[in-house]
């Protein structure tokens, strides 16, 4: 629908006109232009941007936990335990043991983000290497591949990660380890489907016909096309890899007390639920936001990193 | 066989099968033809007649093949080297669908030279811009920045990085408008002057065929009809009623 | 002749990345009576959005405006997106390019007809199962009891687009608009579907506007011809005188085509004159 191209009456300078240029003159300029209009879209979208927001403020409170929190998260206070939130200096309240329920919480991103990151940068490149050598190459690798995916995927997730963290002991990094053993199945499952579309595409014959081999053109081909929506599933499971690690906190299996890891310490508030509300609820909201931020995070990534958006 | 009068491709016999058992459908049924050096062999016929399958077991892309394909009076078998990707490239039908939609022009035209290992790559991908009609302000854009035309000059560029003898042209310019059309086909006929190239050409557009080559096989459900002169087809003179139909509702009312 | 649909100063814009609007179509006027109309142009003249607007199915963030969209009387812009419904599809009806894309997977092509018939008349089961089983009969399928029965998947283009034409008219429309209607289909199948809803259309006195890239099949099946190009007619003629068209775009479409009947080294390449864009769009009305 290329009609009358207006040309804007102050045609953009300096760096914003590097950024936004039609012809780039290099290799990184094509990328940098590239990486700013796919920033301009995702800017322009108000949830997704909120969903940043808050992951920013989960990365910046566990850079600086110590400066931001009011409290020794680990110092503990019996006369003031239980303390309603706002009384006596406690923000948020206490928990059982007279700790500052904000200053956990606090400390407590770190743990999640530790979580977080080791969950998404192992599991997802597992399970796009098994799917798209699986999806590519097809035949026998496939049919092996694939069944040991199903393997993994026929038990119940925790129970799987129950069975790692019971042979390797208990502990944050096992039960990372863990998450990440049982996590990695749907993202396979995910790469195979986007490699079954893309293999037979012209532009995989093209690279073919030049004299590619398997490695180089599941590497450097599709990799790149099943990355999004990898990384857009990734974004939206994060809330559920926290509720895991949380879980096995509860079992005793994955963070120790006195470690402020928010699931624990949920569990911890339980018995308290009906009196006082605070000592669970508090780092269930924890929860809550991180989990609505990643998820936002994820909708606004999809939008943008569709590559049928730009299609025609 | 002796060099000089090997034909640039030869087929004989080529069966193509699809599917196991029951469900197993011949694509291509014995399938012969010769396309000799420097010519444009035409491949015509409706969907599903096995024209582009016949193309794409001759590139290779194709496994399940029966019968013998010669490239450049050399057989090849099932699995190919990248000796022959040297000697013969092609061009795919849909310009939306045949570039990697991450990757620049100047990333998908250099693929190829570094995989077989050329010098003076810049300049290389510079001089075949400028051949297609292109030029370096085109080097670094994404494929969704360009149009169906441009995008297919980038496609033809990709196949010439190699220097091939033998072009496959899977219906090049179905996609495109007819002016867009003109041009491209005005660029290949340019490029086959200026290389010296074989072309085999599949199309289910017969003006556009006769425009191209100078001989085609006519196919229909896998099998070769006939074959003819593009001349015999301007004049009509076809054997079959097969062929005989096809030309006349190829010719409109401005023909 | 009384015109059928008369359209004026006909306007579609989209918002454009970074603000500022891209004219798709650029205020074309153009009337159609019952005859059948062609409008020919390359991707991105405008003819198929021009086809969208007359039935209102311009999708948001696209905007179509007119200064009037006159269609047997009734002004089609100021009409309830409820009463529009009511002419879709009853009155004026659209036949797309791909049949694979319109007709509903998981119901057999005679209950999908029978269902657009009764849903734009209102008529009972049994008159319009009866109906179905006639119009595919029309179309010259040959067995209509079976073919009723099968499922879109089931079915070649060729088929599958002559039932979308049976499904069209069999509300008996007053206006038919064909965008591509075999692009998707092989020559020789192309010529038996025109031929088939050329008939339909004469038999019926229907209005016709086939929107169309090709020159000769337009030239073929039309009365009447439209060019478009860059959201504007640039030419309208009798379309038994295309070939002897004035404006120099239409004389250049027909110069790059290649032909059957006259070989030519080059194909000529098309030159186009910023002046074509800038020219005011040509009153088509008839």
């Amino acid at each position: 629908m290329t009609v009358r191209e207006e040309r804007a009456a102050e045609a953009p300078q300096g760096w914003r006109a590097w950024l936004t240029a039609e012809a780039p003159q290099s290799r990184l300029q094509a990328r940098s232009v590239q990486a700013y209009l796919a920033w301009c879209d995702f800017a322009a979208n108000p949830l997704a941007m909120a969903g940043l927001v808050i992951i920013a403020a989960l990365v910046f409170a566990s850079a600086f936990a110590p400066w931001i929190a009011s409290h020794d998260p680990l110092a503990q206070d019996l006369a003031a335990r239980l303390t309603p939130p706002g009384e006596a200096g406690y923000l948020l309240g206490s928990d059982e043991l007279g700790r500052d329920i904000y200053s956990r919480i606090i400390h407590g991103a770190s743990v999640t983000l530790f979580i977080v990151a080791l969950v998404a940068v192992t599991a997802p490149v597992i399970g796009l290497l098994v799917g798209t050598a699986a999806g590519y190459l097809g035949g026998w690798v496939d049919v092996v591949l694939m069944r040991i995916t199903d393997i993994f995927l026929a038990f119940p997730r925790l129970v799987l990660a129950l069975a790692f963290v019971a042979a390797l002991g208990a502990g944050i990094g096992n039960a990372i380890l863990a998450i990440t053993l049982t996590a990695w199945p749907p993202y396979a499952r995910i790469a195979r489907a986007e490699t079954l579309t893309l293999r037979n595409s012209d532009f995989i014959a093209a690279v073919q016909m030049q004299g590619a081999g398997p490695m180089r053109i599941i590497i450097g081909h599709i990799w790149p096309l099943c990355m999004s929506s990898i990384i857009v599933r990734v974004t939206l499971d994060m809330a559920g890899v926290i509720l895991t690690a949380a879980g096995l906190g509860f079992l005793g299996l994955g963070a120790q007390p006195p470690l402020p890891e928010w699931g624990a310490m949920i569990s911890a508030g339980r018995k308290f639920i009906l009196d006082q509300w605070w000592v669970a609820t508090m780092p269930g909201l924890a929860i809550f936001i991180v989990s609505l931020g990643f998820n936002l995070l994820g909708d606004g990534l999809r939008d943008v990193l569709d590559p049928r958006r730009q299609a025609r | 066989m002796p060099m000089p009068e090997a034909p640039a491709i030869l087929v004989q016999g080529l069966t193509v099968a699809f599917g196991r058992g029951a469900g197993r459908m011949t694509a291509v049924d014995d399938v012969s033809l010769t396309v000799r050096v420097g010519e444009s062999y035409g491949l015509v016929g409706e969907s599903g007649s096995g024209k582009s399958t016949v193309l794409r077991a001759i590139a290779g892309l194709i496994a399940g093949w029966n019968g013998r394909i010669a490239v450049a009076g050399e057989a090849v078998g099932k699995r190919r080297d990248r000796a022959f990707f040297r000697q013969l490239q092609m061009v795919f039908q849909d310009p939306y669908g045949s570039l990697h939609p991450r990757h620049t022009v100047d990333r998908t035209l250099s693929e190829p030279l570094l995989l077989h290992g050329f010098d003076r790559v810049e300049a290389r991908i510079e001089a075949v811009l400028e051949q297609v009609g292109l030029g370096p302000a085109f080097r670094f854009r994404f494929p969704h920045q360009l149009s169906g035309g441009q995008r297919q000059r980038v496609a033809i560029a990709r196949a010439l990085m190699l220097e091939p003898r033998i072009l496959l042209l899977d219906e090049p310019t179905s996609a495109l408008d007819v002016s867009v059309q003109a041009e491209i086909l005005n660029l290949l006929s340019d490029l086959q002057a200026r290389h010296s190239l074989t072309y085999l050409l599949v199309s289910h557009d017969l003006p556009v065929v006769a425009h191209m080559c100078d001989e085609v096989a006519v196919m229909r459900r896998g099998r070769v009809v006939e074959t003819l002169t593009a001349g015999a087809m301007r004049a009509s003179h076809a054997a079959q009623s097969y062929t005989q139909d096809l030309l006349a509702a190829s010719r409109g009312a401005l023909d | 002749m009384t015109s059928l649909l008369r359209v004026e100063d006909l306007t579609v814009t989209f918002p454009k990345r970074g603000g500022g609007l891209v004219e798709a179509v650029r205020g074309i006027s153009f009337s159609v009576g019952r005859e059948r109309v062609g409008i020919v142009g390359e991707s991105g003249s405008g003819k198929s959005m021009t086809g969208r607007a007359i039935l209102r199915l311009v999708r948001p963030p696209g905007r179509a405006a007119a200064r009037r969209i006159d269609f047997d009387g009734i002004d089609l812009q100021s009409l309830s997106e409820r009463k529009m419904r009511g002419i879709r599809g009853q009155r004026i009806s659209m036949v797309m390019q791909d049949p694979k894309f319109s007709l509903n997977p998981v119901m057999s092509v005679g209950r999908q007809i029978a269902e657009a018939y009764r849903l734009h008349t209102g008529s009972a089961k049994g008159e319009a199962a009866a109906k179905t089983l006639e119009m595919l009969a029309a179309v010259q399928i040959d067995d209509p009891e079976r073919v009723a029965g099968l499922y879109p998947h089931e079915v070649s283009g060729g088929m599958g687009q002559r039932i979308m034409i049976a499904m069209m008219l069999a509300p008996d429309p007053d206006l038919l608009i064909a965008d591509e209607p075999t692009s998707a289909l092989d020559v020789t199948v192309q010529r038996s579907v025109l031929a088939i809803l050329d008939r339909l259309v004469r038999d019926r006195g229907m209005g016709l506007i086939l929107i169309s890239h090709d020159l000769n099949l337009v030239a073929s099946f039309c009365d009447r011809v439209i060019i478009m190009y860059a959201g504007r007619i640039v030419e309208t003629c009798v379309a038994g005188a295309l070939d002897r068209a004035e404006h120099p775009y239409t004389q250049a479409l027909l110069a790059a085509l290649p032909r059957l009947s006259a070989p030519a080294e080059r194909l000529a390449a098309m030159r186009r004159d910023p002046a074509w864009a800038d020219a005011a769009s040509v009153d088509a009305h008839a």
